[in-house]
């Protein structure tokens, strides 16, 4: 069990974000904790096929700070873990962590003799349920740390013993409790991301009646090739290629119904998807309606790149409504297009909703003096005293936005802990 | 005296390995080939019990070398550490029982293949040797050299400061506070974001020199700086001529931004009207007016003010700028506020063709900046001419699509910045001749001309690489610090437009790096991406040839010359990528834990059956960050591939040796398949030209396989990303099947 004293610095969240600011205290010396709600640490970049303007893959950079974390004895790592309280102040807080059962301890070598014999079959959350796994699982490939987790709905059943009596080194642990760990630490750093805005809640767009209209982040799962369609780029309704394709963008940020805010990152991921369309189908063909293109700074030459392409347009507007064509299941996009006012009701193979990002942070946890915006981002300043946000907790950002956030937020917990001494 | 090496084999048996495979034969073969000194088999070694066993017999046996036959050298990676004794990992369960068919057919092969893992990896163990932390640091000073005395530069001071380092701030002009100390108001930094706010720059500027831990030198340069992170050495040289070397343990470069020169812009008519302004222009007359603003040619008031967006930038057009500078739009939106609180009665039209306010901040400001009135068109402008003592403002609204024209008092510019970099030492790539002699290339004109910034004394130029239109240097996504240049950190608009508040944490977030920097290699330990590395390069002298190809191809610019041209490594520069290990001819480079002969012995260890045999060999070297983790999840995945395969992993394809190559093929191998990760301009690999290096050089390899007649279709190189975890596997089945083609290789011995 982690070791934590007021020299230590409690980290919130194992995406790219927890991640890079762990590793970056850890590898000047710090005693780091770095807690993570699921199993697994890499966050929702993780499950990201490509990133944008590089189109390179995310687990490649995780790799690395896998092994940098693998190799640190500074940074202990508590999965399937949640703050439910802090007190305290600067330099000496008191946090209580809630760990949720894993039913496999750490003897566990990711044989996959437990899913093996494993018979039934959950949703699989990391492909946003687009599909099952076993009820005995590792979340992904590469998931760190590399050890199964056991789904509660088979512990107390026949299946459970059965996947217990598979393993041989005895990892499995039906009789695990949720546990409840109280932590001393000098400084936090809230590292806790952000999720998908539900797409169900656009009504008009249909999200949850029409089985072509998908969100942006499902689309990611479905490229990758160990994903939900084996990286078939395919109609859910009926497996049919998905050739013609629209993007509709700011579903649900910029809108006073929904997230007030602008996510930063659907401009450049869909952007982005379109070539996963155009690199899959020869004749492929994405449309892009938008409010602006928000390709900022040095962003501009990938959207100039795409823009130059033949078979991508671009459409000013703000899509109305989705219906659903009856006798072919194409989703059609129906509005106005604002550049000359052109009234649309255009069909396609399927649709894409560029759904905005929803800061993940549980705020009731926090003391009331720190300061949490209207949209519900933790924005720093002195009045926080020894907490930090780092990267989505603090704002819309994109991966290298936020990993220079959690670099910043590491740094800030160092000056605590340093002043401790 | 040479040490007497005591290997310890341990092969575990557990997760199927023992029953998929003869844990006995594979014991002979790590005593009889392997020259193991000692030799166990445990069916759970990654146990407490596991690894007691392995460290009692390190003591009882006196082991000095390891050898861990069971999962990838990924998995377990922290059990299986054993203070100071080299340790191979042979991979029989990714790399063996999951990749191939648990049946009766395959299970000769499949055991040849768990066989040749020993033997390499007692092999490699054997010649590794027990790496010792350089002593070239051993005097380190903890300081950092802040170029640039801006935002960026304050806040990296006064940063450092509250976390317990001392900082000089070297700035060029006669005062602190670069850029923003010419604005009369800042975008908001705090919810609800929907006023201008105070700079605060003159507090910084007080903090900073108020704090005994942070010097500063104005209207001074840094003339020169040599050394590596810990030992920096650089001159301050004062406008005055008087000049001084002072120590540093790291650098940050946040010297900025130019403003783009809006005279080149006649369509605006920027010279001739007195009416048109650039952003920056308005700054000063507001600050001036002290939020006053009068019409430059002091001709009345000003009742309409168009605020032009992306003058000169997001152009193809010959001298603007194709980029987007990314923080006009929030500027536009705050000046245009400065006069609607001058009078709301004054409109103020704001023409863009993308509103670019991302994030919770933009968008709020954004919307606040509606609610006072201010007017955006999705326009086009195309010309901006005098008109009496207005101004004519002709544009295409985007909107109602139509061309049409208003008439302002005042037109501002969005111009945009350019980014204060030295010359990028890459601009004019060096080439040299088979003597190892640069070629002058007359066709290649010195593109750029710019002043150093930091006058480095570094073999590979001046200054921090740019990475894209004039931009220094920094890792694209994952990691948006790491330059080419260890121990040197571009921070703020030098490295990427950005407005105030990103540009303050991103020299927060520089400071962390600095810090960690110096830190680390006051240990001896490398910095990312093998952060914690205590192995460097050696070399031995007496047989380099000073051909200067390691100078010249590593990718850090780590390692300079002596004035016979002989490499002087930097370890504290050098990112072990072992770039100049594969690039030395000569084979005189080489770590401690990873060198020429490490690999080699693994090629020549290997079982090589008779041509009659029919069993091929297939070499595969693959990059350890990228094509190994996709070929374990491969394994995971239970995709099947030859059981010819023999895969070792490299540091980088770039560090591969073409002895190995011909060695390899000299040896008998069939095939040989190097999996490195994408080079270009859209690189994937973590030593950014390390791929690109081998591809060069093994383009090369075509003579070797011509002088031995082989056929050039026996070695490929490929680019293998870590999610190829279909491809990779199928790259090595494709080799399979070229060499059932042109049959095998005769040099079998």
């Amino acid at each position: 069990m982690a070791i934590a004293t007021n020299q230590t610095i409690l980290i919130v969240g194992g995406g790219i974000s927890g991640m890079t600011a762990a590793i970056e205290a850890a590898e000047i010396g710090k005693n780091v904790i770095l807690i993570e709600k699921r199993p697994f640490i890499g966050g929702r970049v993780s499950q990201i096929y490509k990133y944008f303007p590089k189109l390179c893959f995310p687990t490649c950079g995780l790799e690395i700070n896998q092994k940098r974390i693998k190799q640190n004895s500074g940074i202990n790592i508590l999965t399937m873990s949640q703050v439910a309280s802090v007190t305290g102040s600067t330099g000496d807080y008191e946090v209580v962590i809630k760990t949720s059962p894993r039913y496999i301890n750490e003897k566990c070598t990711a044989c996959g003799d437990c899913a093996t014999v494993a018979t039934s079959e959950i949703d699989n959350e990391f492909n946003y349920n687009l599909n099952k796994t076993k009820s005995a699982y590792l979340p992904y490939s590469n998931a760190y740390p590399q050890r199964y987790v056991i789904d509660e709905s088979v512990i107390k059943t026949d299946e459970g013993k059965k996947i217990a009596d598979s393993c041989k080194v005895g990892a499995v642990d039906l009789s695990m409790q949720e546990s409840e760990t109280t932590l001393k630490v000098a400084s936090i750093i809230w590292a806790t991301g952000w999720q998908p805005f539900d797409a169900d809640k656009i009504q008009p767009y249909g999200h949850d009646r029409f089985d072509n209209v998908i969100s942006s982040v499902e689309f990611e799962r479905m490229m990758d090739p160990m994903g939900p369609t084996s990286g078939k780029l395919v109609r859910p309704s009926d497996g049919r290629d998905a050739k013609n394709v629209a993007f509709v963008q700011c579903a649900g940020s910029r809108d006073h119904n929904y997230l007030k805010h602008c996510s930063r990152i659907c401009c450049m991921a869909t952007l982005k998807q379109t070539t996963y369309i155009t690199d899959t189908y020869e004749d492929g063909k994405a449309d892009i309606y938008y409010i602006d293109i928000r390709a900022i700074d040095r962003f501009e030459d990938f959207y100039q790149k795409i823009k130059n392409k033949d078979n991508v347009n671009f459409i000013k507007s703000k899509v109305a409504s989705i219906t659903e064509d009856k006798k072919n299941k194409n989703p059609v996009l129906n509005g106005v297009d604002t550049e000359g006012y052109h009234r649309y009701a255009n069909s396609y193979d399927m649709v894409v909703l560029a759904v905005g990002m929803q800061p993940a942070m549980d705020t009731s946890i926090l003391p009331k003096d720190i300061t949490i915006n209207e949209h519900g981002f933790m924005e720093n300043n002195d009045n926080n005293g020894g907490m930090f946000a780092a990267g989505c907790a603090a704002d819309a950002l994109d991966v290298n936005r936020s990993v220079q956030s959690a670099t910043a937020a590491a740094l800030k917990a160092v000056q605590v802990v340093n002043s401790q001494s | 005296m040479a040490e007497e090496i005591k290997t310890g084999c341990y092969i575990c048996t557990g997760c199927g390995i023992g029953e998929r495979l003869d844990d006995k034969q594979m014991q002979t073969i790590a005593t009889r080939d392997g020259k193991a000194k000692f030799v166990k088999s445990h069916q759970f070694l990654c146990s407490d019990d596991g690894v007691k066993t392995i460290n009692d017999d390190i003591k009882s046996e006196q082991l000095n070398r390891l050898v861990i036959a069971g999962c990838s050298r990924r998995a377990k990676m922290n059990t299986f550490e054993f203070d100071n004794i080299p340790t191979s990992r042979a991979n029989i369960r990714e790399g063996v029982i999951w990749v191939r068919p648990d049946n009766d057919e395959s299970s000769e092969t499949t055991q040849e293949m768990a066989n040749d893992y020993i033997r390499m990896a007692c092999a490699e163990a054997r010649t590794m040797k027990q790496v010792a932390p350089s002593e070239e640091q051993s005097t380190i000073n903890k300081n950092i050299l802040i170029v640039g005395g801006g935002i960026a530069g304050l806040t990296a001071a006064i940063e450092a400061s509250k976390a317990g380092y001392q900082s000089s701030i070297v700035e060029k002009s006669g005062k602190l506070g670069g850029f923003v100390a010419n604005l009369y108001k800042s975008i908001p930094h705090k919810s609800p974001y929907n006023e201008p706010q105070e700079t605060q720059i003159e507090n910084l500027i007080k903090t900073a020199e108020d704090d005994r831990n942070i010097t500063i030198y104005l209207d001074s340069i840094v003339s020169k700086t040599e050394g590596a992170p810990g030992r920096f050495e650089a001159d301050i040289t004062k406008e005055s001529g008087a000049s001084k070397t002072h120590k540093f343990g790291a650098i940050i470069q946040n010297n900025g931004f130019t403003q783009f020169d809006a005279n080149i812009l006649d369509e605006f008519s920027y010279k001739t009207q007195k009416n048109v302004i650039t952003q920056s222009e308005l700054e000063s007359i507001a600050k001036k007016g002290k939020g006053k603003i009068q019409k430059p040619d002091g001709k009345g008031e000003i009742k309409t003010a168009v605020f032009i967006q992306c003058a000169g930038q997001r152009s193809d057009k010959e001298n603007h700028l194709s980029y987007c500078s990314g923080f006009c739009c929030s500027t536009s939106i705050k000046q245009a506020m400065y006069f609607k609180e001058q009078n709301p009665d004054i409109d103020t039209i704001i023409m863009y063709d993308d509103l670019r306010v991302p994030g919770v901040a933009g968008e709020d400001f954004y919307r606040a900046g509606q609610k006072k009135g201010i007017v955006f068109s999705k326009a086009k402008v195309s010309q901006v001419t005098g008109d009496g003592d207005n101004l004519k403002v002709e544009f295409k609204d985007l909107i109602l699509d139509e061309d049409t024209a208003i008439s302002a008092d005042l037109v501002v510019l969005a111009t945009g910045l350019v980014a204060n970099s030295g010359p990028d030492p890459y601009a004019t790539p060096i080439e040299l001749d088979a003597d190892g002699k640069e070629i002058e290339n007359p066709e290649v004109q010195k593109i750029d001309v710019t002043e150093s910034v930091l006058n480095l004394q570094y073999r590979q130029g001046t200054d921090l690489p740019h990475l894209k239109n004039g931009f220094t240097d920094s890792h694209f996504i994952c990691f948006p610090y790491e330059t080419r240049r260890t121990g040197i950190y571009a921070a703020g608009p030098v490295r990427r437009p950005m407005d105030i508040l990103q540009t303050k944490d991103d020299a927060t977030g520089a400071v962390m790096r600095a810090i960690s920097v110096i830190e680390n290699s006051n240990k001896g330990r490398a910095q990312f991406p093998r952060s914690g590395d205590l192995s460097f390069p050696e070399f031995r002298k007496e047989g380099c040839t000073q051909c200067k190809r390691c100078t010249v191809e590593c990718p850090f610019g780590a390692i300079n010359e002596d004035e016979k041209g002989y490499p002087i490594f930097n370890e504290a520069r050098c990112r072990r990528c072992g770039t100049c290990m594969g690039a030395c001819p000569v084979r005189v480079i080489s770590f401690a834990n990873y060198s020429v002969e490490t690999v080699n012995q693994q090629i020549k260890n290997c079982d090589m059956p008779d041509e009659f045999d029919e069993k091929p060999r297939i070499l595969v070297l693959a990059c350890e960050n990228d094509a190994y983790p996709a070929l374990d999840m491969a394994a995971q995945n239970r995709i099947e591939y030859s059981a010819y395969a023999r895969i070792i992993p490299v540091r980088c394809l770039g560090s591969t040796s073409v002895s190995w190559i011909t060695d390899a093929l000299n040896s008998g191998y069939d095939g040989i398949v190097m999996m490195g990760c994408k080079k270009g301009d859209d690189y994937q690999c973590h030593f950014v030209k390390g791929s690109e290096m081998a591809h060069e050089r093994m383009a090369k390899v075509g003579d070797t396989l011509e002088s031995l007649q082989l056929e050039s279709e026996r070695v490929a190189v490929h680019e293998v990303a870590i999610s190829d975890i279909q491809t990779a596997p199928a790259l090595i089945e494709d080799m399979a099947k070229v060499v059932e083609k042109v049959g095998m290789n005769p040099f079998k011995f």
